[in-house]
């Protein structure tokens, strides 16, 4: 497989010829503020580029918004227990920042990678949530998403079942045994604390990366308002004296220009995929938590039908009336320990080969991320070096007449 | 009588002194500046204090990055004000030739500060003629306690530093001395060199800094103190004329007691200029202007009747129907002073702007810096969590990526601290704007004194003619008129010499002022070349070093990159 050309924007080569192998490559553009006031939003065209049978195909293009990305991902989350969802740029907190030019562009880069990430993951891609994501008409997918707003979404069984996790948890509790149950083979605890260890240090990194971003631009802006300083130092003095300064106040400015443009590009090309890669790490951490429900719940039902079993037993011994009730009551039980197991088998599995692909990606993803950083920086300074140097030969002349 | 006042003292007595800008503020007779005010000094404080933050960069750079050249064997101490004591003298053009060299600057930045003539003391510019030198040191401060009647049970201290000069030049008898002197006598020194240099653009002095000083630790206080005498002697030592003076000989050769008379403070000479007084208003014949006295400004002397009629006459010129009737009328000075004006303006601009940058640099480097120690914990991270392949070459990437961000880091600390000394010219010559108004000031006084004196001549002059026409019509003539007229002519006749005695003066400060002028024009033009060049080549030089350390991890990381570029 071309798994060295995998990229960010994941399997986007277009196909050799129609027949060919199946894909499925999505873009994410044109943001587009709409509404007005408060309930002003930015919308996005998504376009859909497959040969796939279940889509309309080749191209189709819809409108979503960024809760409509977010209704994507939950459902997921749901649905595909085990699997590292990718992960969803963040709500914007602060007001005045959400409609700036340079956070739109981030969102949509980071919306962009997202639907990228799942279409080309093998079990993502085959979800019907995506295909309805990327398909269905405006009011369908509004449709949808209001559906997940309702509060009490659950299903009566989930219902019954966050019911016994509270009885469960109290239970314990009152039984004195406070620590829920958790698995502790030792791999998996490295892996956790891994995991754990890793958004810290992320994090800082990408702290200080975000911070470098800042730095280039304040250089950028005092380097600007240098230059134009000197020049005015320069109209006081005469000939060539005077010329110099100018010169110099020209060059400190065009630099600044340099400066900016690589604070943008340092901030799309290094800090942002950094900060998608904690996010991601949390990602983790999310399925982390539902792998320990799911062995919870494994364990708990083993333990009640171990508890049925045994009074099925009592009940089988004594003769008494209530057998046939028991039985079925055993053999139901019986069979949802069993989904369990296989539930909290599935994600175990699931899990271990996500974390290879993971690391894989991940080495990929950093490894460019690091590439764009150098070049940019080696690009700055070489340009920095020219306009500098450029400015000495015509210094040498003023000295010498 | 009115006049000015004759004194007979002999040498002992003190003679007028010119009084430090900060003195004269019970006594303002024009808007000027107080020094310890002047955002000239506040912006060289501050910046100063900038370059002394932890930015001294560690000498051990030079063995561990791998980018320097072995022939790099320059010893860095760049922010140590006392860098080039012992530099021997070296032609200021031959090192920059060498910046020709393509292609690279990175080596040429090492050597940029060879050729900067400001670096060697007694040096300047221009008259190079017979590679005279005059290298000044101070150091050593130490502590002398007063014994004589101090209020203060063995409260009473004072610091004594040890100036030593080495120099070739004649006038000095000797090549290597050294005398011990307190901060009153650099104060005497200056009051000296200010009165006899009128004129001139003296350096102006380190502050007395009264408040500050309580506030600070006094080894810090006495060693910033130590610096500023240094370099304000190096100043002195640079000025052409002044180097050649008597007061700074005496200051620098003549051991024990220093051979200048003392300032007296403000109280007492008015007090002088009061018991003077009466005597002068009263007409005491005897109460006549001293020549001596002409040629020094009235402010800060003690005869207070003068101060007197200089400020009436300082005020009739600025809202009297009539004109005084001499003026300024050096077209050319005017022109000149307001493009100094201009240019201080402008200097004092580009100087705040210049601190700006310095901190912009310096934050780059200290968040370069952060964030390669954060990768190198991840790399350490990883390679100790590591359970597969790819992580540890994500591992080594980072390394890279890490080794490099940090050594980016501490060459921004680098160029920001080459910076800082660059860009200090500019302080250099924002200070001596305050120089240049004392100056101009010691002008705009010497003409007040012969304005004054002219109108006095032209008041006297009505006075006998009027006491004539009266006593022309008394037949016989009027005994005690004549006698008054005779009294008067005499006083005329001293004042006519006084007011050619303050012409000529005014005609000389005015000339030291032209060719103090020139000098400064043709200085500052080498110097700021100067500065600019090793400000470009600085940046230039880092700015390569920066790119090829890069491009390698670029290189490294190429197989990342998308086949697009």
């Amino acid at each position: 497989m071309q798994q060295n050309q995998q990229s960010l924007s994941g399997l986007s080569q277009s196909p050799r010829s129609p027949q060919s192998e199946p894909f499925l490559s999505v873009s994410v553009i044109d943001p587009v503020k709409l509404g007005n006031g408060v309930q002003a939003y930015i919308s996005y065209r998504v376009i859909t580029k497959t040969n796939l049978p279940d889509y309309q195909g080749p191209e189709k293009i819809v409108i979503r918004r960024y809760s409509d990305f977010v209704w994507l991902r939950d459902r997921l989350f749901e649905m595909y227990k085990g699997i590292f969802i990718p992960p969803l740029p963040e709500k914007s907190a602060v007001e005045k920042f959400r409609f700036s030019a340079e956070f739109i562009e981030m969102r949509r880069q980071a919306l962009d990678i997202f639907v990228n990430r799942v279409a080309s993951h093998h079990e993502l891609r085959q979800s019907d949530d995506l295909r309805l994501f990327l398909q269905a008409d405006e009011e369908t997918m509004e449709r949808a998403r209001a559906q997940e707003m309702v509060i009490f979404k659950k299903k009566p069984a989930d219902l019954m079942q966050i019911f016994k996790d509270m009885q469960a948890k109290v239970s314990d509790v009152v039984l004195g045994k406070e620590k829920p149950v958790e698995e502790s083979t030792p791999e998996y605890e490295k892996m956790k604390h891994y995991i754990f260890e890793l958004e810290d240090h992320l994090s800082e990194a990408q702290k200080h990366a975000f911070r470098l971003v800042k730095r280039h631009r304040e250089l950028g802006q005092s380097l600007s308002d240098f230059g134009k300083a000197v020049k005015l130092l320069g109209a006081c003095e005469e000939d060539a004296l005077g010329k110099a300064f100018s010169e110099l106040g020209g060059r400190s400015e065009a630099l600044s220009t340099k400066l900016q443009i690589e604070a943008h590009h340092l901030l799309m090309n290094f800090e942002e995929p950094l900060k998608d890669y904690v996010r991601a790490v949390q990602s983790i951490k999310a399925t982390i938590a539902e792998r320990a429900n799911a062995f919870r719940q494994h364990c708990e039902l083993a333990e009640t039908v171990k508890l049925k079993e045994i009074n099925l037993d009592k009940l089988m011994l004594t003769r008494s009336e209530r057998v046939g009730e028991a039985e079925i009551e055993y053999r139901e039980l019986k069979a949802e320990s069993e989904e369990a197991t296989k539930r909290f088998e599935t994600i175990t599995r699931l899990m271990n080969d996500e974390m290879a692909r993971f690391q894989e990606q991940k080495t990929l993803d950093m490894g460019l991320a690091f590439h764009e950083f150098a070049k940019g920086q080696a690009h700055l300074a070489n340009d920095i070096a020219d306009a500098w140097r450029s400015l000495i030969p015509k210094l040498e002349a003023c000295s010498s007449s | 009588m009115m006049g000015y006042d004759h004194e007979q003292e002999a040498k002992e007595e003190e003679s007028h002194l010119y009084a430090s800008p900060e003195e004269m503020e019970t006594l303002v007779l024009e808007d000027h500046p107080s020094s310890t005010d002047h955002p000239a000094n506040l912006a060289a404080s501050s910046f100063s204090a900038l370059s002394r933050h932890p930015l001294s960069p560690p000498p051990e750079i030079f063995t561990t990055t791998d980018s320097v050249d072995k022939s790099d064997a320059y010893s860095f101490a760049p922010l140590s004000p006392s860098l080039s004591h012992h530099r021997e003298q070296r032609s200021p053009n031959s090192s920059f030739n060498s910046f020709l060299e393509p292609p690279s600057y990175a080596d040429a930045m090492f050597r940029s500060f060879d050729g900067e003539p400001s670096e060697v003391d007694g040096h300047d510019h221009s008259e190079l003629s017979n590679s005279e030198y005059i290298h000044i040191s101070v150091s050593d401060p130490h502590k002398v306690v007063e014994t004589s009647n101090s209020l203060v049970p063995g409260g009473s201290y004072y610091y004594t530093y040890l100036i030593t000069t080495r120099t070739n030049v004649a006038e000095f008898e000797g090549t290597d001395f050294g005398v011990r002197r307190r901060f009153s006598d650099v104060v005497t020194l200056a009051d000296r060199l200010a009165e006899a240099y009128r004129g001139f653009f003296i350096p102006l002095r380190p502050d007395k800094n009264v408040v500050e000083s309580q506030m600070m630790q006094k080894n810090e206080f006495v060693e910033q103190r130590r610096v500023a005498i240094e370099k304000y002697m190096r100043k002195l030592a640079n000025h052409p004329t002044i180097r050649k003076s008597d007061e700074l000989r005496m200051f620098l050769q003549v051991e024990g007691k220093l051979p200048l008379l003392k300032s007296m403070d403000m109280a007492s000479r008015m007090l002088d200029g009061a018991v003077k007084l009466p005597k002068q208003l009263m007409g005491d014949p005897a109460a006549v202007v001293l020549l001596d006295e002409v040629v020094q400004p009235a402010k800060g002397g003690r005869d207070l009747l003068r101060i007197f009629k200089e400020l009436k006459q300082s005020v009739s010129n600025d809202w009297g129907s009539s004109k005084p009737l001499i003026v300024e009328e050096d077209r050319e000075f005017m022109e000149r002073k307001e493009k100094l004006q201009d240019l201080e303006q402008q200097l004092s601009n580009v100087s705040q702007q210049a601190e700006s940058l310095v901190k912009a640099q310096q934050n780059m480097g200290e968040t370069m810096g952060e964030l390669g120690l954060a990768f190198v914990k991840l790399t350490k991270f990883e390679t100790d969590e590591a359970v597969y392949e790819c992580q540890r070459a994500r591992a080594l990437d980072m390394k890279n990526v890490a080794t490099v961000a940090v050594k980016a880091s501490r060459l921004y600390r680098e160029l920001n601290a080459q910076t800082v000394k660059h860009l200090d010219k500019l302080h250099d010559y924002l200070g001596m704007m305050l120089a240049i108004d004392n100056a101009f000031a010691d002008r705009s006084s010497a003409l007040l004194t012969v304005q004054t004196l002219v109108s006095e001549l032209s008041s006297l002059q009505s006075r006998i003619e009027k006491l004539e026409v009266a006593s022309s019509k008394i037949f016989g003539g009027d005994r005690s008129r004549m006698r008054k007229i005779e009294e008067l002519n005499k006083t005329l006749k001293v004042t006519e010499d006084a007011k050619c005695c303050a012409v000529r003066e005014y005609e000389r400060i005015k000339e030291n002022n032209r060719s103090e002028l020139d000098r400064l024009d043709k200085e500052r033009h080498t110097d700021f070349l100067n500065m600019l060049k090793g400000f470009v080549v600085n940046q230039a030089g880092y700015a390569e070093k920066m790119a090829t350390v890069w491009k390698k991890v670029a290189e490294e990381t190429s197989c990342y990159a998308r086949g697009l570029s």
